[in-house]
């Protein structure tokens, strides 16, 4: 069995603590804040801490969940590694969710987990877990530390793999007699190479060049991007490619505000609450070119159904993403960064105008049957729709759109406009209630300067409502949009279409949200009118500090298009 | 072979030994709820690489993406699957039986002697056989020995060669350049593009 490999040589050596070594190493990678949250096994790391308070900023959440999903936010406006702390036993087995959350939604995260004395582990000590086996199928990677001399280099991985590839959660759990543990420090030294690892695939050309050549005999050549343009920070690479190719472009969930949703080449959302446009066109496509994105059952729906006519041109830098759920034509394997300009040198210049009007054509048809409704309304209620047209009126677009899991985050996703990258944040392939609030608060720590947005709705607040406490503590200037149609609403919807309307508990009762804020010291109010809306978001928005704003809206409004499980994206429903 | 039929591949597993492998590999297959046939592990060619082999009952395709999936893990460097004809393989078994009845019963070493199983140990109460082969040839023993009072059996995973590799030498070399080879870096199925990415 080999140990991590100590690398460097110790020059010259002072003595650290394994819990000075931690911070040490924090603050080697750049990083200047944490979210996390104390207890008995990582006590020698927060006695450290208490030395680096001028130089590593330390949130304290209420919930070690909230910890890790502040994190994925700051990690999502950020574009850098989040970091989070929680002790052993139940401390570890909070972030779980969040370790799921962002392994399937490749956020880079790095979290350190306290755990009992070496000589004390597999008998059942107090708050002992085996932390290690439990993340072991939710992490990139993850490592445990029982001696002081390999923190440096167990730090230093973690960070090398969580941001590079395709980006992932890492754990690394320290003992804490490695964490009292005193040894000769070297200094740190980062890491770029690991032996076992190859974080992307190198370019092939032939591969890029039988692309460019399929790209260049279409006649009705579609995009779809997802979160790989981000991630890659390839979105002006991926800009030049759509423009001088000429194509129409799609976005994943995930993918949203890659490119700006003003761009005429923009022509919506993929999947199951997608735009109808380019869902019904994936089957009418001919050559369709995925970038970053994985093709999930929410994008493909029945997948024997999908893009059958189509010829594939897959870009990703995960080789195992390539032939997982679609048969791809050509396989462009590479961080698409790389592979985006390559193919923009060989495509040509076109225009599919023609192509592109089909869009717009369906796109008519949507505004007319679905979208004219929901964002200008005529019932008595308010829509989740029109909040969003409102808030993208004053925000202009330029805000940071937070949203929890249900209906309110597909119509926010379907309706915020976008400016720029990284302003979508968002639980996409877990779909984790509860991930609205905290991740909000660390998307703000991740752009303090933006607005930063959290819809959520009345039942995923409370789930992680007790992050609150950490707006109040520590003062980020999260802006709270509560949209409250007083039911769980996608699980309503869905035994409305599908369990001929058996309504079986998705009927919840919410407290008053502006009391419980001001309880923390945060202002808001509650409307139900339309006279009111803008008023209210106006002074949500123009509030310094932390706002909660509550809308109520339509109980029984439904999220449409839909594509019903099971049924092909061209049998997306409008109604 | 269709590649839709379902078959016995040898997967071979180049990785670092590290602790925890086995069950980070294994929870790649189970949690696809597939069955594991056998699992090996031990030293491999190479000087501190760990070789595992590991035998399940799959279509290429799911062979094929299970594949790619355990060299997703930072400590694989490696992942190969083979079939059959592909692999020279072997299992070990060994037998105790009681001594009187390899003595007596003429039946009994004539059937040592047909399966080639060579005594390890042999006592005045038991005789320890073992032998190696092929699974179907260890199971015919196993069977045969049950009628003349087979005091136990044990049989060890499969380990197996591939004929047409060169070993893992270079490219553990290759891997530890910061800058590596295409070959390496590249699936090797991006090498058969035909067979593999089809419409």
């Amino acid at each position: 069995m080999n140990t991590l490999e100590i690398t460097k040589e110790p020059e010259t050596t002072t003595q650290l603590s394994g819990s000075q070594a931690v911070l040490e190493a924090l603050l080697a990678e750049g990083v200047d804040t944490i979210f996390g949250y104390p207890g008995g096994a990582i006590m020698p790391i927060y006695d450290a801490l208490y030395d680096y308070n001028d130089r590593l900023k330390h949130i304290l959440v209420r919930h070690e969940q909230g910890g890790i999903h502040a994190a994925q936010g700051y990690a999502r406006t950020s574009g850098r590694v989040g970091v989070v702390f929680a002790t052993s036993g139940p401390g570890a087995t909070n972030l779980v969710t969040g370790l799921a959350d962002a392994m399937i939604d490749s956020n880079p995260i790095v979290c350190v987990t306290g755990q009992v004395f070496a000589h004390l582990l597999g008998t059942d000590a107090f708050q002992e877990t085996d932390v290690i086996n439990i993340t072991a199928p939710v992490t990139k990677w993850n490592y445990q530390v029982t001696d002081a001399c390999e923190i440096p280099t167990a730090l230093a991985k973690a960070f090398h793999v969580a941001r590079t590839g395709r980006p992932g959660p890492v754990l690394i759990d320290i003992t804490k007699n490695a964490q009292l543990q005193l040894f000769a420090y070297a200094g740190y030294q980062p890491c770029n190479h690991i032996r076992s690892y190859r974080p992307k695939p190198i370019v092939r050309m032939e591969y890029v060049q039988q692309a460019a050549a399929l790209i260049n005999e279409a006649k009705k050549p579609f995009v779809l991007f997802g979160q790989g343009v981000i991630l890659g920070k390839a979105e002006a690479a991926f800009k030049a490619f759509i423009e001088k190719a000429g194509i129409p472009a799609a976005a994943t969930v995930m993918g949203l505000s890659a490119l700006e949703t003003s761009h005429p080449l923009h022509v919506g959302m993929l999947g199951m609450h997608g735009n109808y446009a380019p869902n019904v066109l994936t089957n009418d496509c001919d050559v369709l070119i995925a970038i970053g994105m994985r093709f999930d059952d929410r994008v493909t729906g029945r997948l024997d159904k999908y893009a059958k006519q189509a010829k594939i041109i897959h870009l990703d830098i995960d080789p195992a993403e390539i032939d997982k759920n679609l048969k791809a034509t050509v396989p462009v394997w590479g961080d698409c960064k790389e592979t985006l300009p390559l193919l923009t040198d060989l495509v040509t210049r076109r225009d599919h105008k023609e192509w592109l009007g089909r869009f717009r054509e369906l796109e008519q048809a949507e505004i007319k049957e679905v979208i004219h409704d929901e964002l200008n309304p005529t019932s008595e209620v308010l829509t989740m729709g029109e909040v969003i047209r409102t808030l993208n009126e004053l925000t202009g677009g330029d805000a940071v759109i937070v949203t929890d899991v249900g209906q309110h985050q597909m119509v926010a996703c379907r309706y915020a406009k976008f400016n720029q990258s990284k302003s979508n944040v968002t639980s996409g392939g877990l779909g984790t209630m509860g991930f609205g609030l905290p991740a909000a608060i660390g998307a703000w720590y991740g752009t303090p300067d933006r607005t930063v947005v959290a819809i959520i709705g009345d039942g995923g607040i409370q789930m992680t409502i007790q992050e609150l406490g950490t707006i109040m503590q520590f003062g980020a200037k999260v802006k709270i949009l509560i949209l409250n149609n007083e039911f769980l609403g996608m699980v309503r919807q869905w035994q409305q279409l599908f369990h001929d309307k058996r309504y079986s508990f998705v009927n919840i009762t919410s407290p008053d949200f502006v009391t419980v804020a001001k309880g923390y010291g945060i202002p808001g109010q509650s409307i139900r009118e339309r006279k009111d809306l803008k008023q209210a978001v106006s002074d949500m928005i123009a509030h310094d500090g932390s706002y909660l704003l509550e809308v109520m809206v339509g109980k029984e409004n439904n999220v449409f298009p839909m594509v019903p499980q099971g049924s092909s994206v061209a049998e997306i429903r409008l109604k | 072979m269709n590649n839709m039929e379902k078959q016995e591949y040898t997967i071979t597993l180049y990785t670092e030994n590290s602790i925890g492998m086995i069950g980070r590999i294994s929870t790649i297959f189970s949690r696809r709820k597939i069955n594991i046939e056998s699992l090996n592990t031990s030293p491999s060619e190479a000087e501190g690489i760990h070789r595992f082999t590991i035998v399940i009952n799959e279509t290429e395709e799911v062979v094929r993406k299970l594949c790619r999936q355990i060299e997703k893990q930072v400590e694989v460097l490696k992942a190969y699957y083979n079939t059959n004809d592909e692999v020279i393989w072997q299992e070990q078994a060994l037998y105790k039986v009681p001594t009187e009845v390899v003595t007596e019963k003429a039946p009994v070493e004539r059937l040592l002697r047909q399966y080639g199983a060579s005594a390890v140990v042999i006592r005045n109460d038991y005789t320890v056989f073992e032998t190696a082969g092929h699974r179907e040839e260890i199971d015919a023993l196993t069977d045969a020995l049950a009628e003349y009072n087979l005091i136990e059996f044990v049989r060890s995973a499969r380990i197996a060669i591939i004929k047409d590799s060169e070993g893992f030498h270079k490219k553990l070399k290759e891997f530890e350049e910061t800058e590596p080879a295409e070959e390496v870096v590249e699936n090797r199925y991006l090498n058969k593009q035909d067979k593999v990415f089809t419409m």
